[in-house]
């Protein structure tokens, strides 16, 4: 009996897929033999759907005009921004950050500001790009 | 023991763990043979002490972390939540928030509907119609995340009001979006309501009789489905639900039985979908002008919330149903004193039981999917039989395997 959930089965077969393939079309075996392709040039990189206008990426922080004011710390909610005493700035840790963007309301000098940067991902924490003026 | 001896029943814990149903959840099902004669629902197996961590944190911390309560219902608490502290301080949202919020929570419920139906199909061994309303809900999914920047987790409110405005150039993507569900609605409800092996998975199933309903307290489409009329949204109207035409969805405005089975279930969560969209399309078009938030100066806010104590109370329809928050703050100290979550599913956790009885082994994945549970359940099913103390372990791929094999029998069994 020809019901609508056949006709569907059918259809989807045959349909492009929804997923967009990252980082590369067809996954490979091993990730490190591809990221190793992938920076002698020898495989190509399928890119990452595209982000809305106002996507709420990594921060960027402006520690010239930061006065210090501490309101920053006293409303994120992950402890992401620690307050330096010896300098009067803050320290960012991206990888506790949660995107919520309360700093960059709260902030009367606007030090703070979304970029469209999503891939930040990575083992250390500590590492250089993770930690904004450290 | 021994007068279950005599009865020849049995016992089967379904739970703690289970990764298809989100968080952790333990039933305890007496069986006899392959019919359920008992069930017993098992709640704090997943205790996050999430209200314990608000307060030891200021109530503008709060926000980000309410949100967390639930992956797909995060709109919905940092609603209750931002009202709840509103309440306590006496702060009133502006206008235009108050419909912002109205559209921010009818796109969610239509993200939640469309992702429940997709676990209920996979539930009775339809895996393609879950890969077909998954990929459908992407839309909503992207319409969130061009509105607030994130695509879960949307930290859009505030208390006061909203903090991202959804302005006139954005219209064109929400009616794009709102068009592509009127386009395919028609084709869910023919999968999922004229579908003859789909309906006899779900027709008379599961039943929650109109009196059990109201005795066990459920709440939202669960109960809707029994003929319940029962909405905050319409009962007790908060942010702009007021000033909209809508109407109680249940199944007997259809020209259906308001049964309370799986299929009136399925079938008022379809409706609340079309609902939605005329809810937001209203909300559009009436949206009046001005200010997204009435704190403006977050600075003077913090100090506010500190300095001013109080109580208060967020009650609102999630898709799941009614849910409240409590929060009281004390005067001159930062964090919070008393923080209060009750969600939905707490309330229908009680309509498990006359729901499971007398049905089979088989049915219980797709009856325990039916209230929408925001619980994990049914990893690791062991079944005893106390005559001769044998322990046999059901996992939830064999479970799934049953519940498949049943639909599989029942359309080689000839359509009706």
């Amino acid at each position: 009996m020809p019901t609508q959930t056949i006709y569907t089965l059918i259809k989807q077969l045959f349909t492009e897929k929804a997923t967009n393939p990252f980082p590369v079309k067809y996954t490979p075996d091993n990730m490190h033999d591809a990221a190793e392709l992938i920076e002698e040039g020898k495989l190509e990189i399928n890119p990452p759907v595209e982000v809305p206008e106002d996507f709420r990426g990594k921060l960027t922080y402006d520690k010239e005009s930061c006065i210090g004011c501490k309101l920053c710390v006293r409303v994120c909610p992950s402890e992401a921004l620690v307050f330096k005493e010896d300098e009067g700035k803050v320290k960012h840790y991206v990888s506790r950050c949660t995107f919520c963007g309360q700093c960059v309301n709260i902030c009367p000098q606007s030090c703070f500001e979304f970029t469209q940067e999503f891939l930040i991902a990575g083992p250390d924490k500590e590492a250089e790009d993770l930690v904004i003026n450290p | 023991m021994n007068e279950e001896k005599e009865d020849s029943t049995y016992e089967v814990p379904i739970g703690p763990i289970h990764p298809a149903l989100k968080e952790p959840f333990l039933i305890k099902f007496k069986l006899d043979g392959e019919e359920v004669v008992g069930a017993d629902p098992h709640p704090g197996m997943n205790h996050r002490g999430i209200e314990f961590m608000g307060m030891h944190r200021n109530p503008m911390k709060v926000i980000p972390l309410s949100e967390r309560i639930c992956g797909i219902c995060s709109i919905v608490h940092q609603h209750m939540y931002t009202t709840a502290a509103e309440h306590a301080v006496g702060i009133e949202p502006t206008n235009r928030a108050r419909y912002i919020r109205a559209i921010m929570c009818e796109l969610e419920r239509i993200h939640s509907h469309v992702l429940w139906a997709g676990v209920a199909a996979h539930e009775i061994g339809f895996d393609t119609h879950l890969h077909f309303t998954w990929k459908i809900r992407e839309e909503v999914m992207d319409l969130l995340e061009y509105i607030t920047g994130n695509r879960v987790n949307y930290s859009m409110w505030t208390i006061g009001g909203v903090r991202r405005d959804i302005t006139e150039d954005m219209h064109p993507k929400i009616f794009e979006t709102l068009e592509y569900y009127e386009d395919l609605y028609e084709k869910l409800e023919e999968i999922f309501l004229n579908d003859p092996s789909i309906k006899m998975r779900t027709k008379d199933i599961g039943i929650l009789t109109e009196e059990d309903a109201l005795s066990l307290c459920g709440v939202g489409p669960t109960v809707r489905a029994s003929g319940v009329k029962k909405d905050v949204r319409i009962d007790q109207p908060y942010s702009a639900y007021g000033d909209l035409d809508m109407d109680y969805v249940v199944p007997s405005r259809y020209g259906y039985e308001d049964k309370g089975d799986v299929f009136s279930k399925t079938l008022v969560r379809l409706k609340e979908v079309l609902q939605s969209i005329s809810i937001i399309k209203q909300c559009v078009e009436k949206m009046p002008e001005g200010e997204i938030t009435s704190e403006d100066n977050k600075a003077g806010l913090l100090n506010k919330l500190k300095n001013m104590g109080g109580e208060g109370i967020g009650r609102i329809e999630a898709p799941r149903g009614e849910a409240i928050h409590y929060v009281r703050l004390k005067e001159g100290e930062e964090d919070i004193d008393v923080w209060k979550v009750r969600a939905s599913t707490y309330n229908n956790l009680a309509t498990y039981g006359p729901m499971f009885m007398g049905e089979q082994i088989a049915d219980i994945p797709i009856i325990a999917a039916s209230i929408d549970p925001c619980i994990g359940c049914m990893d690791r099913a062991e079944i005893t039989d106390v005559n001769t103390g044998e322990t046999r372990t059901y996992s939830e791929e064999e479970l799934h395997e049953l519940s498949v094999q049943k639909t599989e029998e029942l359309v080689d069994g000839g359509i009706e």
